[in-house]
């Protein structure tokens, strides 16, 4: 599939010497919703900046549906639209109004039928005529959503959507965006709820310390999550595992005292019966036994330490 | 060209201004007002006249020009701080504009409104003295040109500024006593000879002179070169914005 975005090798140092991102690369294939997940200062949003033409980048390159982001920048930025995390709006001004001047600013001749679909889909129809100010958080959220969807991008930013809004309203965007990607919009997020990226996106990227360091399908990665860990306590400590064992998943905790075993919930055949049989055979005996789960969030906070 | 964006931006500044009409408009007029009842009809009536123009009359040209200046200055300013300050110039960096319809967009409009100030300045000079406008043409030509200049001079403080005590500071600090030292209440040539040499550096001086001799054909310095100071100064101003825009100075990280 034909990527919507590229972006090579990108590199941004800050006067203050701050290096953002370190040479990401990064394709976005068009139609999808890909998740960017990072912790705070990973650089997610100068990455989304640089992209959208607010931050200059020190070296590299970004192509938005195949124009130049410096070169041909008006071909480019009008296929973007933006959300940015900062709930930053004039006060004064009216949602219509504000809505009518952010579709002007990106070129877009008039159009009232569109920016009153907008409006009605986000539920602020019946507020077009208040000011900004007298809004509540929520909803100067969803009137930046509305900002960014009044020149009709093909290619739709939103960084941290959902920070600071409730479970409601959080489910209401979730069914808009997926909408937005159903109309054929390309969506790019950045999150810091996994459950986020797990409910919405179809591919994952995770950037840490300026470096994309994994970018998967999110079907692949919710295999990785299906993995569960079996934990025995064992009765006598173990110097090494059996040989008769060496076949199976199994590692020995270093002070001797548990087994573990890491399996494949998804698999039809989780080893576990012929596991504990085997063991029995051997005359180990466990006093106790737990399972446990690996999720996203656990995979994630591992990539992200082992850099 | 992005004709919707610069019409954008122009309607938006214009409905800024419009929601605080009264403030915008009614305190320079009344300040306005106040000095031609201070020099215009109280002093004035005992001063002789100028250059053959009465005193009141005389300080016409001065006291819009001053008003203009200072309003240009204050409006580009405002305009292109304020969606800094508050973070929505993101929107404006994002969208597919160039330097040049930017500029156009907030220049033209902080320009709209000093010109609309200074005509309304005009007519209430009007109440107070007699004058006539010897060439209409040319005081539009100077109010115009005056406007687009001073707003991209507001433009770049606006730019530079990085708080608001230092958006006031070049008004208060440089533009008010240039334009009080510029001839707004005085011709330069009653000054002592030392006094006229240094007022020829101050810009302000051959922007009101030549807006002077464009009512009563009497000017400080010629036409012409009051003509050129300006394009001059118009030229600069272009020069550092161009500058500040290729390089993302204070606008992009």
């Amino acid at each position: 599939m034909q990527s919507i975005i590229s972006v090579q090798n990108l590199v941004k140092t800050y006067a203050s010497g701050f290096q953002a991102l370190k040479g990401v690369d990064l394709e976005i294939r068009r139609g999808e919703i890909f998740a960017l997940l990072g912790p705070n200062g990973a650089g997610k949003t100068t990455l989304i900046s640089i992209i959208c033409g607010i931050v200059n980048a020190t070296s590299g390159s970004v192509t938005a549906d195949g124009h130049d982001i410096r070169k041909e920048f008006r071909a480019a930025r009008s296929k973007i639209g933006l959300v940015p995390q900062e709930l930053t709006s004039d006060a004064f001004e009216t949602v219509w109004a504000t809505v009518n001047f952010s579709r002007g600013l990106f070129g877009k001749p008039p159009n009232p039928a569109h920016l009153e679909k907008v409006l009605k889909e986000l539920s602020l129809w019946d507020k077009k005529d208040s000011t900004i100010i007298s809004l509540s958080g929520g909803m100067k959220r969803r009137v930046m959503i509305a900002k960014a969807l009044s020149h009709e991008p093909q290619i739709l930013f939103l960084d941290e959507p959902t920070a600071g809004v409730d479970v409601e309203l959080r489910r209401d965007m979730w069914d808009m965006v997926r909408s937005l990607r159903d109309s054929g919009v390309t969506i790019i997020l950045t999150t810091h709820y996994i459950e986020e990226a797990e409910e919405m996106a179809d591919r994952i990227g995770v950037i840490s310390k300026g470096q994309i360091i994994l970018v998967e399908e999110k079907h692949t990665l919710m295999r990785k999550l299906g993995r569960k860990q079996l934990t025995l306590h064992l009765q006598a400590p173990l110097q090494q595992i059996p040989a008769q064992l060496a076949n199976r998943q199994l590692e020995l905790s270093p002070d001797g005292t548990q087994l573990i075993y890491t399996f494949d919930t998804q698999a039809d055949a989780t080893g576990i019966a012929s596991l504990l049989r085997q063991l029995s055979e051997h005359g180990i005996d466990f006093k106790d036994l737990h399972t446990s789960e690996s999720s996203l969030e656990e995979i994630f906070v591992s990539l992200v330490h082992q850099r | 060209m992005n004709g919707y964006a610069i019409s954008a931006i122009y309607r938006f500044e214009l409905a800024r201004w419009f929601r605080t009409l009264v403030q915008s408009l009614l305190s320079p007029v009344i300040s306005t007002s106040l000095y031609f009842v201070v020099f215009g009809a109280a002093i004035g009536s005992r001063m002789a006249q100028i250059e053959g123009v009465s005193y009141g009359a005389f300080i016409v040209p001065g006291l819009i020009m001053l008003s203009v200046l200072t309003e240009s200055i204050s409006n580009a300013s405002f305009g292109i701080y304020m969606p800094r300050y508050s973070g929505t110039i993101y929107e404006v960096l994002s969208a597919p504009i160039s330097a040049l319809e930017i500029v156009i967009g907030y220049v033209g409009a902080a320009a709209t409104k000093s010109m609309m100030l200074g005509l309304v300045i005009l007519a209430t000079a009007r109440l107070f003295v007699p004058f006539s406008i010897e060439h209409p043409l040319w005081m539009v030509s100077f109010l115009v040109l005056t406007s687009i200049t001073f707003s991209l001079f507001g433009f770049i403080i606006g730019l530079w500024a990085s708080g608001w005590e230092k958006l006031q500071i070049v008004p208060i600090m440089v533009v008010t006593p240039l334009a009080f030292l510029g001839g707004s209440f005085y011709s330069i040539s009653m000054l002592p000879e030392v006094w006229q040499r240094v007022a020829l550096f101050n810009p302000v001086v051959y922007l009101i002179s030549g807006f002077r001799w464009s009512f009563y054909g009497v000017s400080d310095v010629a036409v012409g070169i009051s003509l050129g100071m300006t394009f001059l100064f118009l030229t600069l101003c272009l020069v550092v914005i161009w500058w500040i825009f290729k390089t993302g100075w204070r606008l992009k990280a």
